[in-house]
């Protein structure tokens, strides 16, 4: 039987960065909140201390913080018509579980989206005409400009205490910054982090052709710092075990770090771990969510009424907790209708290797998350795409994140897998070799969709939710061409030997890429085509909300996190000034 | 017989965490001895001759050389051992519910229904039983290194059938787990006295590069430290964390 908890006014699904956000904003505007997270708790002290927290083999290889597929995992297959089958392991992508979610063991590379990206549909059409992308390409606009969130970026920074050296403020360019950005109101809250060997080499090359190198935006904090809560943070001692453990120093901007202790400390909020969401209920006919269940520590089926849903849960996530709570239309490839699980996208990601062949010492373990120099030449805002049949870009980063050799030991093309001739490379190169990443933008096609699986359940007897996805024509073209730019810089950079990974493979579910699942429950401007309002609402049941990174109709060519945050104050704004008034749609279909 | 510690000499005239720039194109500390024995903890999952053919094995896929001992001296047979007796040999965190698709595209990862610790059960006695038949009824530790070699990359390409597995999902299985247990810290049975990391020159556990990022092209000389560095462990221990002052 279930068991039935007392009413609260706010259910966030998750005790991420974004319950974390919306925890402690509802809280303070007077609501009764409960955040209900499948993982424990985990604090920076005793947690996250050393020297045990620098274990590559428990954090890195075996996944200790990510989500545990053997409860709950995603079936896989790469086009319609394939059978999904369960992703068995971890691979491409981390999820986290555990109070403070991903953003606990995150990188801290912090970008805005260029303006561009939140009108891609209408300016792709004004700037190059209608014609110019095939009805494949289902990009959208936002329903948000970048105006409108310009404040809440530069907020969310202060909040991370975000370190970076700014390149446009008020429309006035400024020297040493990302000169492709998007204006800002104000400088970052805290200066750049020091320069890596990596990032002077490409930086230095990529000068020499005419590109604008500058520090990549870092919530690995650069200064002593309190944030406008109060929240202290401490400088970045490079550590080099940054992505995926936690920082013992508390440097790296996080949710226990930034905002949590706040939410904690308030009465209306309580955060309850161990808590596995199931399922939202709702009411057919009032249209309306009644709260969520959940299977609770002791494995009791339990109900938690609520009048606000909020689905924190990440990413792909959310789309397919509504899948399985049967909101909304599940989007259905064949038809090309429905809206929950459409435009799931990723990222789009190449690389290249300078080897120096042990004239340089790069000293990778010399590193940090977010540690690098970039080149914004080539994100979508920056350059011409005519002629070219693809819309999209991303930026190319000299990132020097870590020296932890079980996963960090490049040799050059052609090395044997394994054998004398292996060991030898790997130990002439380990210290001597630069990593060079494209970090590419992820266009939506009509076969990329979150489902739920006709075959495979999860240890509560529900069934997993599916993912389809190949990269698609346009993300190939895009990352051909810009891989090539990639590759000049590479040239440049005077090393002995080079080599490039282009992407000329189908989407695989096994080698990391990256946890930037992205899109699913989107947001838009028409219920058509969209699962959530520009405020991150529902459509279909006013007092459910969609957080993160499910509600991008398409990805950037930029990490998600800062327009995550972003978007979670938004909403919160939304809900508390206009929402708690007058409970209803904010936005009339 | 314990082993001792290898000679440090070069690296403990200088306390100093580096040597001067431009002294020495050392990448990292001396080597240790490979001449000293292999040790041979003692065996959670592996029977002995399981044992021999997973030593023989790993020794291929990182042998040693005339400076740097491979994966048998560094012990990597204990840290497999280790970790199929533990969680990850029982499968943990992983979905091993079926249906089971073993013939499965690459793109959509493993498929097997074997948890690894069965998959290496299974893997080695299908792969020594192959070498019986094809090889005059020898035993895989017996083979010449070439002809172990020949072994490793028919199961790497798949040209060896195993009856009840694919080969190369054995072989890549083996493979990871070697390089883990050649570059994973000591605490966990291999990277014996760390040589791994000497080998590259990794510092291992001890990670604070504020002071010294800016300085390109430093050689880095001081020896790695394992997390299982009881003076690094006691330091933490006794409350000299970076938050709170010793009292
Ligand atoms: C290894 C790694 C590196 C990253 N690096 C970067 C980076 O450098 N830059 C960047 O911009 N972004 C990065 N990210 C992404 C970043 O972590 C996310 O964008 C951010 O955490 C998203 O916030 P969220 O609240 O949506 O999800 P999360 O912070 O992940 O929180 C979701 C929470 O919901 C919980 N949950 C999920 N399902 C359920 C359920 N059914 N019931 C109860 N609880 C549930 C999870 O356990 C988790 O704690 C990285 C992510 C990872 C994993
Ligand atoms: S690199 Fe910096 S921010 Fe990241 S974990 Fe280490 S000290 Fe913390």
């Amino acid at each position: 039987m279930t068991v039935r908890m007392k009413p609260v006014d706010v259910a966030l699904v998750g005790g991420g960065l974004t319950a974390a956000i919306l925890g402690k904003e509802l809280a303070e505007a007077g609501q009764t909140v409960v955040a209900l997270e499948r993982g424990g708790m985990r604090q920076t002290v005793p947690d996250f201390q050393s020297p045990t927290m620098h274990d590559e083999l428990k954090y890195d290889v075996r996944h200790a913080y990510a989500q545990d597929v053997s409860v709950q995992t995603i079936t896989f297959r790469n086009f319609v018509g394939q059978q999904a089958l369960p992703m068995r392991q971890l691979g491409s992508f981390l999820p986290g579980e555990g109070v403070g979610g991903g953003a606990t063991h995150w990188n801290g590379q912090t970008w805005r989206f260029q303006p561009e990206w939140f009108v891609l549909k209408s300016w792709a059409e004004q700037r190059y005409g209608r014609g110019f992308l095939d009805d494949d390409v289902t990009i959208q606009d936002w329903g948000i400009t970048y105006e409108e969130l310009e404040p809440y970026y530069t907020f969310f920074e202060k909040v991370m205490g975000i370190s970076g050296a700014p390149g446009n403020i008020k429309g006035q360019i400024q020297v040493g910054g990302n000169p492709f950005e998007g204006p800002r109101s104000e400088p970052y809250p805290n200066p750049p982090m020091k320069q890596s060997h990596s990032g002077f080499l490409f930086g230095q090359a990529a000068a020499q052709l005419g590109y604008r190198p500058f520090p990549v935006p870092s919530a690995n904090v650069t200064r002593h710092y309190t944030n406008p809560f109060g929240a202290e943070i401490k400088p970045c001692m490079y550590c080099g075990f940054c992505d995926p453990f936690g920082c013992e120093h508390f440097a790296k901007a996080s949710p226990q770090v930034c905002i949590l202790p706040f939410a904690l400390a308030n009465k209306n909020f309580e955060m309850r771990t161990h808590s596995y969401v199931l399922r939202v209920e709702w009411d057919r006919q009032a249209k309306v969510a009644s709260g969520v269940t959940y299977v609770d520590a002791q494995g009791r089926e339990v109900f938690q009424p609520a009048s606000m849903v909020v689905l924190c849960a990440f990413a792909h996530h959310n789309p397919i907790l509504m899948l399985q709570s049967r909101i909304g239309q599940p989007y259905d490839p064949e038809t090309r209708t429905g809206t929950v699980g459409r435009n799931y996208t990723y990222q789009t990601m190449t690389g290249a290797e300078v080897f120096y062949d042990g004239e340089k010492r790069i000293n990778p373990f010399m590193a940090a998350g977010a540690l690098g120099t970039a080149i914004d030449d080539f994100n979508n805002g920056s350059f011409d795409h005519s002629g070219l049949g693809f819309i999209g870009g991303g930026y190319i980063a000299a990132y020097q994140t870590t020296g932890r050799p079980i996963y960090h030991h490049p040799v050059p093309e052609g090395t044997p897998r394994w054998g004398l001739g292996w060991k030898q490379a790997v130990r002439q190169h380990y210290n001597s070799t630069v990593s060079l990443g494209f970090h590419g933008s992820s266009i939506p096609h009509p076969n990329n969709y979150l489902g739920v699986d006709p075959t495979y359940t999860d240890a509560f007897g529900q069934p997993l939710g599916m993912l389809t996805y190949d990269f698609p024509y346009n993300d190939r073209l895009m990352a051909r061409y810009i891989t090539e730019k990639m590759a000049g810089i590479a040239q440049a950079m005077g090393g002995k030997q080079m080599s490039v990974g282009w992407l000329d493979d189908h989407y695989s579910i096994v080698p990391y890429q990256t946890t930037h699942n992205t899109g699913g429950a989107i947001m838009g401007t028409d219920p058509k085509t969209s699962v959530v309002n520009r405020y991150l609402q529902s459509w279909d049941l006013h007092n459910l909300w969609v957080m993160g990174s499910s509600v991008f109709p398409q990805n950037a060519g930029y990490n998600p996190t800062d327009t995550v945050g972003a978007l979670a104050y938004w909403a919160a704004d939304a809900m508390i000034k206009q929402y708690l008034k007058n409970p209803g749609p904010l936005v009339q279909p | 017989m314990a082993v001792t510690v290898p000679d440090h000499a070069a690296a403990e005239e200088h306390p100093v965490q580096v040597a001067q720039v431009g002294r020495q194109n050392a990448l990292s500390s001396p080597p240790p001895r490979a001449d000293l024995p292999a040790e041979r903890g003692m065996l959670f999952f592996f029977n002995d001759e399981e044992a021999r053919f997973v030593d023989a094995a790993v020794e291929r896929l990182i042998p040693s050389d005339s400076e740097w001992p491979g994966a048998a001296w560094a012990g990597v047979l204990n840290f497999i051992d280790r970790q199929l007796a533990a969680a990850y040999g029982a499968g943990a965190r992983m979905y091993l519910k079926g249906p089971w698709v073993p013939d499965a595209p690459p793109q959509q990862g493993y498929q097997l229904r074997y948890t690894p610790a069965q998959l290496y059960r299974i893997g080695i006695a299908e792969t020594r039983a192959h070498v019986t038949s094809n090889y005059s009824g020898r035993e895989f530790w017996d083979l010449g290194a070439p002809v172990m070699d020949e072994v490793l990359s028919s199961l790497e390409s798949g040209a060896i059938e195993l009856p009840s597995l694919p080969a190369p999902v054995f072989f890549e299985t083996l493979l990871a787990n070697t390089i883990e247990g050649f570059f994973g810290d000591p605490v966990y049975g291999g990277n014996r006295d760390m040589v791994g990391w000497r080998m590259v020159g990794f510092p291992g556990a001890y990670a604070q590069f504020i002071d010294l990022v800016e300085l390109y092209n430093l050689p880095y000389t001081r020896p790695p430290i394992s997390i299982g560095d009881t003076g690094a462990r006691q330091a933490y221990l006794d409350g000299h964390t970076h938050d709170a002052q010793r009292q």
